[in-house]
């Protein structure tokens, strides 16, 4: 499906974000903002779900799974957008009590959830095995997942790259956000991915280089074209060039925002750069 | 007593092997997934009918406990074998975050536990997967005594719905227990109704223990003898009931003392029925190379380690 509205989410969604680290003064915005147009993208067009009639089985539909587990309010917001709980939760984020976990966990039982995620580097395996249940059930919808390009330097990343490649696992996306900052400072400086197109390719993937992860237009030309390369006996790659907080202009590009929260004056100049959309939660 | 025979020895492993073949064919929602292992772990023949639910992934326990709790999001029941070392220890943060905190419904199958995987050694001698195990919440942890037990916990866990921790090995052990016993988790098995002192054993020590109780017996001393399959959940209504009875416990297993069966039960009666009881198990150490039967005697952990328990602790009654 295609939501009509879908150009008013991002917006709305960045305000989520800020809103949400910035009341409980924790959380992380910088991957947060960069992948909003992923996720707008994914979730009111790209995939076929229900969020109505959610269920912790993930048959009969296309599934996503968060690996780096740690971008939840984007995840959230998103997830509360499209329908599958009331906005007005979000503003439970990280507290007690909350469905809204730091980190996502299908303990709470928040719809929208099916796999804790927050130590990196699990989830590509997990897709896995959910692309080869689709397999065997056949069922055509895809697999989808995202990826922080620090979370690549895990090594169980590059066993289920090895095996997604090896067994030629093609109803499978990985995307990888990639804007080169973790916790430390830039990918390149801390542990340099080199080159990420052709180490993916050499493990036997199709990469589609996504070069404006921040353009929802060419967000979604570039997942349909990842979709169009499904089915070909080969896992496809999407590198998501992003900027770690995007939208947001003293935050964009700026690896310091991986994990620390706003303060009064920043939100409020934050969301002075972020139009109200859909109406705040 | 009641007199134990057995007609054979076989191997744990091979009763878990037996259970998934015939998994295989009576459930289609039942997958096997292994690390390059599928004949260590008795997979063979699963893998030979049903090659389409059959993962080898090769050497990468990581990704198999990923790909197993994604398989349940698919409605299958993931079986996932290889030497417990390695879906313990090794795989210990995808088995806590992907399997355990998620809920999901995979069985972690670990085969060559403890110290009888001989020759191998230390690297191989799985002797604290118990007590890593144990503490995951929701984990069930499970430790059958011979090819028979074995086998019907596995049959066992596939009806149930929940993460599991499956425990066998590799030596050929007295096959004693009933042929199609109903396996009941969470349920002790009285082998030996006694007085004068409870004797708890779990895995490949339930044999040593019966020996031991014969023994015990022979000399006019009273043996409540328990088999304790199911580590967690503890029975703790048998442990309780025999301790009271006895007021000597002496607890038994391949493993070591630090989180295994006996800090289960004495954590269990401190708070209880604080009762004195000895250790039979490994004291805080690794293991070494040699067969497993002189591992076993070396580290008291034989008829003869469970008898002189046994002795001591009915001193300090």
């Amino acid at each position: 499906m295609s939501d009509k509205n879908i150009e008013k989410y991002p917006s709305q969604i960045r305000r989520d974000i800020v809103r949400m680290v910035h009341d409980v003064q924790s959380g992380h915005p910088g991957g947060s903002l960069g992948t909003v147009e992923f996720f707008t993208a994914l979730f009111f067009d790209i995939l076929d779900i229900n969020p109505k009639k959610f269920s912790i089985k993930s048959t009969g539909e296309d599934t996503f799974i968060l690996s780096n587990g740690h971008i939840t309010p984007v995840y959230y917001s998103t997830l509360a957008r499209r329908g599958y709980f009331d906005v007005k939760e979000l503003a439970t984020f990280r507290r007690l009590g909350s469905r809204l976990q730091g980190h996502p966990s299908v303990h709470d039982g928040l719809p929208g959830i099916r796999i804790a995620s927050g130590s990196l580097g699990q989830g590509l395996s997990v897709a896995l095995g959910v692309a080869q249940g689709k397999k065997l059930n056949h069922d055509k919808h895809l697999v989808y997942t995202l990826h922080g390009d620090g979370e690549l330097q895990e090594g169980q990343i590059w066993e289920a790259v090895l095996y997604a490649g090896a067994k030629g696992i093609d109803n499978l996306i990985a995307t990888v956000d990639y804007n080169n900052a973790q916790i430390d400072g830039t990918v390149d400086q801390v542990l340099s991915l080199g080159d990420l197109k052709a180490k993916f390719e050499a493990f036997n993937w199709t990469v589609v280089d996504l070069k404006k992860g921040n353009d929802l237009a060419a967000v979604l030309s570039g997942l349909k074209q990842a979709q169009a390369l499904t089915g070909k006996g080969k896992p496809v790659a999407v590198l998501l060039h992003t900027k770690m907080g995007y939208g947001v202009d003293f935050m964009q590009g700026d690896y310091h925002w991986h994990g620390k929260a706003l303060n009064d004056a920043q939100l409020a100049k934050a969301l002075a750069q972020l139009p109200e959309t859909l109406g705040d939660y | 007593m009641k007199k134990y025979t057995y007609k054979d020895k076989k191997d744990t492993r091979s009763g878990f092997g037996d259970a998934i073949t015939l998994l295989g064919n009576s459930n289609e929602k039942v997958v096997a997934l292994t690390a390059d292992v599928t004949g260590s772990v008795k997979m063979g023949t699963f893998a030979q009918q049903h090659p389409q639910r059959f993962f080898n992934v090769g050497i990468q326990e990581a990704n198999m406990i990923g790909m197993a709790a994604g398989l349940t999001l698919e409605d299958k029941i993931p079986f996932a074998a290889t030497f417990a070392e390695f879906i313990s220890g090794r795989v210990y943060d995808q088995v806590r975050q992907a399997v355990a905190y998620s809920e999901k419904n995979v069985k972690i199958c670990a085969s060559h536990a403890g110290l009888t995987v001989g020759e191998d050694g230390a690297t191989h001698q799985a002797l604290e997967d118990l007590g890593m195990m144990k503490m995951l919440p929701g984990m069930v942890v499970i430790n059958p005594c011979d090819y028979n037990q074995t086998k019907a916990a596995t049959l066992a866990i596939a009806a149930y719905k929940g993460p599991v921790y499956l425990r066998f090995g590799r030596p050929k052990v007295p096959n004693f227990t009933p042929e199609n016993q109903n396996f009941e988790i969470g349920k002790a098995v009285v082998l030996n109704e006694g007085n004068d002192v409870s004797i708890f054993a779990t895995g490949h020590l339930v044999w040593p223990a019966i020996e031991a109780a014969e023994k015990l017996e022979a000399e006019g001393i009273s043996v409540d003898l328990i088999n304790i399959h199911t580590i967690k959940p503890l029975d703790e209504k048998a442990v309780l009931a025999s301790a009271q009875k006895t007021g000597a416990v002496v607890t038994c297993e391949e493993h070591n003392r630090i989180g295994g069966l006996g800090e289960s039960i004495a954590g269990f009666l401190a708070t209880t029925q604080p009762t004195p009881q000895t250790f039979v198990a490994v004291n805080d150490r690794f293991g070494e190379s040699g067969t497993g039967e002189e591992l076993m005697h070396k580290y008291g952990l034989d008829a003869e380690g469970v008898y002189k328990a046994a002795k001591k602790v009915l001193t300090q009654k």
